[in-house]
């Protein structure tokens, strides 16, 4: 097999593994202040996008950008404050259907604002020719952003989250919600937080992957299974268990197209993530005994 | 009893609603009513899974895929190159084959409709007993996107996989022949049969979960959706009472798939998307998700508008939006609890002293 | 040979010890009490015995039968019943149906005989009707049938809870706690209901905080503390032992 070839399939894989990982801390960050899965989190990767297409028509690409981010963070912020944050301890069949529901609502929209047209930002340096070389392998320029973008956000995420004020605030709650009420934190701003939080970097995803991926009404829906997977095979609640398990779907799913037809590429996440939730429901780096704190 | 005069006023309400179109000349309202009905009977079957088993299932469009395609592929896949075969042979000799014209007049060679009824149905239980086994281990979240996860590979496979037909699906599948002049077909003669037959099955499934409901078995799901730990030390083997139900419900996803296949002459990858999944959900909420009666009448009525096109370009909306607003303000359903609960407590009473009476 | 034989069973979870080495027997036709201390592992014993937990080490022997790490409904099969210590009632039925639970083992009709309301199927719910009135008037709460269980005051659920229990006809009967927030006047009834029980021929384990329930209708009293047997011996016998005063009742005292 050609070296260069599967250097390329790599690079690919890792491209794609770095986004579903963001996708898979999104869905953590809601997780572990509400023990809720949220269905909807691959729409705002969805609406970063679009937003931020629409917006360049008359901004500038990085003020385009900015702006799409803040008002997927404002829409998030909407979704909990409107749907959620005044159920009284729903169950978490109830809180599945919702959120489902809410993914479809917010998808239909798109539909209706956008139509079925496939839309992309404009590469954020040089164009789809323009290559870089590195190490031996040339890619785009783009890909390069996805993986500076995207690990500037799981590194500040992490310094956001040990570091502030905020931060630490957010993980007492996360991990006693009683307790942290009693301390004089607002449990329930921290739950807009979460959601503004993970609009906000689903967001930013969204909107460097477009150039390379495009974006349409509907591709949040296999982004979010695709991230919930991720988030599964990392552990759920385990940020950094993503990140492992996005780069190792993301190469495994790349790898695949040599020996399987693209078109079972999803059934192939998809396969693994049954897999290991049949057998290590804690998933791949978690362990059982954290896997049975969390309450379902 | 009171649950007898159910079913009675079903039947009765199906022959007015036949009888209505018939008088008012809007027999045209049969099609989508009969392909209601099939959607109705993946419905109750769900119900009876989310309401009285208390497990989720995301993926029941896969069930119903499954006995469609397999039907459908067994249907029209033309056997004559492949008479050598030793097994194509042996279902010959059985008499399981069958030949017909296709549309261009050329002879196909293909497996008989009851045949290939059997064998799709068949392989909806046996994949639903398979995967039942370690998904229903699984709770909440784990649950509800294992299901979903079964869902999107079949789906991705019939949209795959070239003997399925891809994007296009399957076509040209022929009527299914149930007696002499009795078939499940879309023709136009057919329609008054077809909306009849579509409609008996689901009567038919109604009585029958009714009856379980109301049984042994149905006692013990609900004595395991209200306390596990109890109904385990009653001596219910919980496992194998999900596991049950699972098939079961899968069965009637598959039948109903298979049905709807022969009336609609095909079946397209369309049937086996999430969305659809999500619809059948979203409906079981409605209708009070522990309610059978609930279930059904949603499940016409919304499946019934839809097909009609009466929510227009905002059909998933709609359901989505349906979902949202019920599980907020009405998580026991439209029919609210209240008035479920005075309901079954006068039947249960009315029953215990029948019972009572009894030599 | 006793009924349920209990051989050097032990239980950790984690760096804890719930039950330690612990050897008993529980002869037919006898009530015996289980008592000790909060964490003493009383509730772990039963549910080791009932299947709930699987042991780490020892033997279980139940009607000549190892029933060691068994699931629970199996167990159940063997007609070992139980009650819980917070009751656990089925939601949304009967009295009446929850106690038609209490005879699943003894029914058969699956999912082909509920759904098509086969004859025997009929019949086998008819009868078993008739059964669960019977016992549901042995224990004075016929007027109760028809009402949904949970809605019952807390005394009847306990009632309603063992009916459940007794209507396996089980062998061996284990009571959680049976008098836990029950007043006096009911757990005087309690325990008249118990005897009543023992008369039936139905042999009775019983894990009770309530010291006067206890001493008054047990045959033998088994005494743990930290998941270890410190003394198993008659009620009278068991009241001057001085170990158990010391970790028992002392301890209370010392509280």
């Amino acid at each position: 097999m050609d070296m260069e070839l599967l250097l390329l399939y790599l690079v690919a894989g890792v491209t794609y593994g770095i986004i579903y990982a963001i996708v898979a801390i999104g869905f953590n960050i809601i997780y572990n202040t509400t023990g809720i899965i949220n269905f909807a989190q691959g729409e705002f990767v969805m609406l970063g996008g679009m937003t931020a297409v629409t917006l360049n028509a008359f901004l500038p690409l990085p003020a385009a950008i900015v702006l799409a981010v803040i008002l997927t963070m404002a829409v998030g912020a909407l979704i909990e404050i409107i749907f959620i944050r005044w159920l009284v301890s729903p169950s978490v069949l109830r809180m599945i259907i919702i959120t489902i529901g809410i993914s479809i609502v917010v998808r239909e929209a798109a539909l209706h604002i956008w139509h079925e047209g496939v839309r992309a930002l404009p590469y954020f340096t040089g164009n789809e020719i323009t290559s870089v070389s590195l190490a031996g392998v040339r890619m785009s320029p783009q890909v390069l952003w996805v993986l500076g973008i995207c690990s500037v956000m799981v590194v500040a995420l992490n310094l956001f989250f040990h570091y502030t004020f905020l931060g630490r605030q957010m993980r007492a709650c996360a991990s006693n919600r009683e307790a942290a009420r009693l301390c004089g934190i607002s449990a329930k701003n921290m739950v807009t937080l979460s959601f503004v939080l993970s609009a906000g970097i689903g967001a930013l995803a969204g909107c460097v992957i477009s150039p390379i991926t495009y974006v349409q009404y509907d591709s949040g829906t296999g982004l979010a299974i695709k991230g919930f997977a991720v988030a599964i095979l990392g552990g759920l609640g385990n940020s950094m268990g993503a990140v492992a398990a996005g780069l190792l779907l993301g190469v495994l799913e790349s790898f695949s197209i040599m020996v399987m037809p693209t078109a079972y590429k999803d059934a192939i996440a998809i396969s693994i993530m049954l897999g290991v939730l049949f057998v290590r429901p804690s998933g791949l780096f978690g362990s059982r005994e954290a896997a049975k704190l969390k309450e379902f | 009893m009171r649950k007898h005069s159910g079913v009675l006023g079903l039947a009765a309400a199906v022959a007015a609603v036949q009888l209505l179109t018939a008088w008012t000349g809007t027999g045209f309202y049969l099609t989508q009513l009969t392909m209601s009905a099939y959607y109705a009977l993946v419905i109750i079957g769900l119900c009876l899974l989310m309401g009285y088993a208390g497990q989720i299932s995301l993926g029941h469009a896969g069930f119903f895929a499954i006995g469609g395609y397999i039907s459908a592929f067994l249907t029209t896949f033309d056997l004559t190159q492949h008479r050598e075969n030793a097994v194509v042979a042996a279902l010959a000799k059985a008499h399981l084959l069958v030949t017909r014209q296709d549309l261009y007049g050329f002879e196909i060679l293909h497996v008989k409709p009851w045949a290939a009824f059997l064998a799709a149905v068949a392989a909806a239980v046996v994949i639903a007993w398979i995967i039942a086994g370690p998904v229903l281990k699984l709770k909440g979240h784990y649950l509800a996107m294992a299901t979903l996860g079964f869902g999107i590979i079949v789906f991705r496979i019939v949209l795959g996989a070239a003997v399925f037909g891809e994007a296009d699906g399957l076509s040209e599948v022929p009527p299914f022949v149930i007696l002499p002049g009795l078939e499940v077909s879309g023709g136009l003669s057919a329609r008054v049969s077809n909306y009849y037959i579509a409609w008996s099955l689901v009567i038919a499934g109604m009585w029958s979960l009714l009856n379980l409901v109301d049984s042994r078995v149905g006692r013990a799901l609900k004595s395991i959706h209200g306390a596990e730990e109890a109904a385990r030390a009653m001596g219910v083997d919980t496992a194998r009472f999900k596991l049950k139900t699972f098939v079961m419900s899968a069965a009637f996803a598959a039948v109903a798939g298979v049905l709807l296949t022969h009336y609609n002459g095909g079946i397209g990858p369309s049937e086996a998307s999430v969305m659809k999944s999500v619809r059948y959900v979203a409906i079981v909420a409605v209708g009070g998700t522990a309610n059978l009666w609930g279930a059904l009448v949603m499940g016409s009525v919304l499946n019934f508008l839809s097909l009609r096109g009466y929510f227009g370009s905002f059909d998933d909306a709609v359901f989505g939006a349906i979902l949202i607003l019920i599980m907020l303000f009405a998580p026991e359903g439209i029919v609210g609890g209240h008035i479920t609960q005075k309901l079954k407590r006068v039947f249960s009473r009315s029953k215990g002293e029948a019972v009572d009476a009894a030599p | 040979m006793p009924l349920l034989d209990v051989s050097s069973l032990n239980k950790r979870f984690g760096g804890l010890h719930a039950v330690k080495d612990l050897s008993f027997a529980v002869q037919e036709g006898s009530i015996k009490s289980v008592i000790g201390p909060n964490g003493a592992g009383k509730t772990t014993l039963f549910n080791l015995l009932s299947g709930f937990l699987k042991p780490d080490g020892g033997d279980i022997t139940f009607r000549g039968e190892k029933t060691t790490g068994q699931a629970p409904h199996r167990v159940a099969r063997l007609r070992m019943a139980r009650t819980f210590q917070h009751i656990q009632l089925f939601p949304h039925m009967s009295v009446l149906e929850n106690v038609m639970m209490g005879r699943h083992i003894h029914t058969s009709a699956g999912f082909i005989a509920g759904m098509l309301h086969l004859p025997w199927s009929l019949k086998e719910t008819s009868s078993n009707l008739d059964t669960c009135r019977e016992i549901l008037d042995l224990l004075g709460i016929a007027e109760l049938a028809d009402q949904e269980a949970t809605s019952l005051a807390y005394g009847r659920q306990r009632v309603v809870e063992i009916a459940r229990a007794m209507a396996g006809e089980p062998a061996l009967l284990l009571l959680d706690e049976p008098a836990a927030g029950l007043n006096m006047r009911e757990t005087a009834e309690m325990s008249e209901l118990i005897g009543r029980i023992r008369q039936m021929g139905i042999t009775v384990l019983i894990v009770e905080h309530d010291m006067s329930l206890v001493m008054g209708i047990s045959d033998e009293i088994l005494v743990l503390s930290y998941g270890r047997k410190i003394a198993e011996d008659t009620p009278r016998n068991i009241q001057k032992n001085s170990e158990v005063i010391r970790v028992y009742l002392g301890g209370e005292d010392d509280a």
